[in-house]
């Protein structure tokens, strides 16, 4: 696995420009992923890597299709130090993981290797050993999370039909 | 515990006595937005989700405006799912091109946001209508596919920002300039996961376009929510349009807020914010003499009537400088159709400036004005990330229209007392 680590406020529109917006399949999104940012990125990224962000990842525009991008392209999950609102219940929404841990993103440099427990919400550093905690989801949110999604957990729970 | 505007409207629309920060809600929705590029993602998933029925067909909104009329194949496809959607489950408010106009300028002008309501749209702009006293905020696609489904969407309730604003705008000083000021305070994720809670004796002199360009950008500094309390000319404004019940809401004067900041709105300067942030901010007198070669003025944050009567005001009798192109975007047709009567659009065209139909076109790098390579743009507009109206090498400032319109007669960055 391989960690992609940016600075703050990385905005929707580096995570997918809009000129691609016309194409919302996950093979296109995931084709153009941080593009304006990092133009290696999507030749690179493989199945099971971590996005790293600072402060107020996600920010701008409301388009699902960033984190439907990043989830395309086989990213893991995305540890910030702090995510825009509109990305953090997108990602949520579609159950794309995502952890909020400002000592982690401090902890965590391209090149280490690191496993997360989406249970626990603990990050581990194994290159360095050191161990962070992210914030826990509130059980409503992990109701989100566990049945894959907004539109199925509110099927589950009979009230979408 | 006292609450704010924002939590009274949560708890009404929960069936809750009361809210307080941080608390998870499940709230009934008034109205669903979604436009050409968000709406196209909902109904896929509304339809893997394997849902058949909306909650109600005349509290959804789909406006096709971000690329139409349609700048290519592919937009040409989104719309037409969007048209087949609207057909199939008989949507009421659905608007094409020669209805549309910019989804946040048209929905209020068309009385589909009004006080007390709880509004969410698939567009980050859609917190425009707190100008309006409801609230209203920003979703993505798959909110918007739920809440067509059950009129239902879940919310975290917010702390809040109190602004108080004191003192009257002075001349060639707008919403705009009051909205870039206060992100150029706080920052881009100065107001995260919160509501802006606009008060003070300074409220009272600004207009309803004002206010709908400052609770427009709420979403560019985090903010959930940016709201203003109802008065006489929130009524005035509504005289007409909305003929349903609606409930005002006032803040208790012990409702809690995380931080209050004020703003003299007399002392205030025509303020500008450079790339690539829109906290990046500058008095006009800081930014003098940049250089641009585009000027765009309009889009949901300054598309309105006093948007362009600000510009026209500016424009007439001049001439756009040589080597800039300056493109002028009513919000809506009925916008166009008053600037058209005012004899504003013919103040543009004799200035030398395009006026294009409804369009959120440039602000997205989209169509109807994308940069080339090096290029800087002024721009009414309410992003200048990197890319964002072309190549990551394209630059953006953004400000009010009035300083826009003078910088497109000078080539330059310019203050509108000064020329």
């Amino acid at each position: 696995m391989k960690i992609y680590k940016y600075g703050d406020n990385v905005d929707t529109d580096v995570i997918i420009p809009a000129r691609y917006l016309n194409a919302p399949d996950e093979k296109s999104l995931a084709s153009h992923c941080m593009e304006d940012i990092d133009e290696n990125f999507a030749s690179t990224v493989e199945a099971g890597d971590i996005v790293v962000g600072g402060a107020n990842f996600g920010c701008g525009s409301s388009r699902e299709h960033a984190p439907l991008a990043i989830k395309a392209c086989g990213v893991k999950c995305v540890v910030a130090k702090s995510f825009a609102r509109i990305f953090y219940r997108n990602a949520i929404n579609i159950g794309f993981p995502i952890l909020e841990c400002p000592e982690a993103v401090d902890g965590i440099s391209a090149g280490d290797s690191v496993s997360v427990n989406f249970q626990s919400g603990v990050i581990v550093n194994e290159t360095t050993g050191a161990s962070f905690q992210a914030a826990p989801f509130p059980e409503f949110v992990n109701g989100i999370i566990e049945n894959g999604g907004l539109l199925k957990s509110l099927k589950a729970r009979g009230v979408a039909k | 515990m006292g609450m704010t505007m924002t939590q009274k409207i949560l708890a009404r629309a929960a069936g809750l006595p009361q809210t307080e920060d941080g608390q998870l809600i499940e709230g009934r929705l008034d109205l669903v937005l979604g436009n050409d590029i968000t709406t196209p993602v909902a109904v896929t998933e509304f339809k893997k989700a394997g849902l058949s029925t909306v909650f109600d067909r005349d509290r959804i909104a789909i406006v096709l405006d971000h690329s139409t009329p349609c700048k290519d194949i592919k937009s040409a496809q989104l719309c037409a799912v969007c048209r087949e959607f609207a057909r199939e489950h008989a949507i009421t408010h659905f608007y094409d091109v020669g209805q549309m106009g910019i989804e946040h300028a048209l929905l209020p002008e068309k009385g589909l946001a009004a006080p007390g309501e709880v509004i969410i749209g698939a567009d980050s702009h859609t917190c425009t209508y707190g100008a309006l006293g409801a609230f209203s905020t920003g979703v993505g696609s798959t909110d918007m596919a739920a809440g067509m489904a059950t009129g239902l969407a879940w919310f975290k309730v917010p702390s809040a920002i109190k602004v108080n604003l004191t003192g009257e705008l002075g001349p060639y000083v707008s919403g705009k300039d009051v909205i870039l000021h206060l992100i150029g305070m706080i920052g881009v994720d100065g107001a995260l996961y919160q509501s802006l809670e606009f008060a003070g004796e300074g409220v009272a002199s600004l207009e309803m376009d004002d206010r709908f360009t400052i609770c427009n950008m709420a979403i560019e500094a985090g903010a959930k929510n940016g709201i203003f309390p109802v008065d006489g000319k929130t009524l005035e404004y509504l005289k007409g349009r909305v003929s349903r019940g609606f409930a005002a809401f006032e803040a208790d004067p012990d409702a809690r807020y995380t931080k209050e900041v004020t703003i003299d709105l007399s002392a205030l300067r025509p303020t500008v914010a450079f790339p690539h942030l829109p906290s990046n901010t500058k008095t006009v007198d800081e930014a003098a003499g940049k250089a641009i070669q585009q000027v765009v003025i309009g889009s949901c944050t300054n598309g309105r009537l006093k948007d362009l009567r600000e510009a026209a005001a500016v424009l007439r009798g001049r001439k756009v400088a040589d080597g800039v192109r300056c493109i002028v975007i009513p919000a809506t047709q009925q916008i166009y159709l008053d600037a058209m009567a005012e004899g504003l659009v013919a103040d543009f065209i004799n200035a030398g400036a395009v006026v294009s139909t409804p369009t959120c076109g440039p602000c997205l790098g989209g169509h109807m004005g994308v940069l080339s390579d090096n290029e800087w743009a002024i721009s009414t507009t309410n992003r200048n990330f990197v890319g964002r109206m072309g190549p990551t090498s394209s630059m953006i400032i953004l400000a009010s229209p009035a300083v826009a319109a003078a910088s497109a007669v000078t080539g330059m960055v310019t203050d509108p007392a000064a020329l």
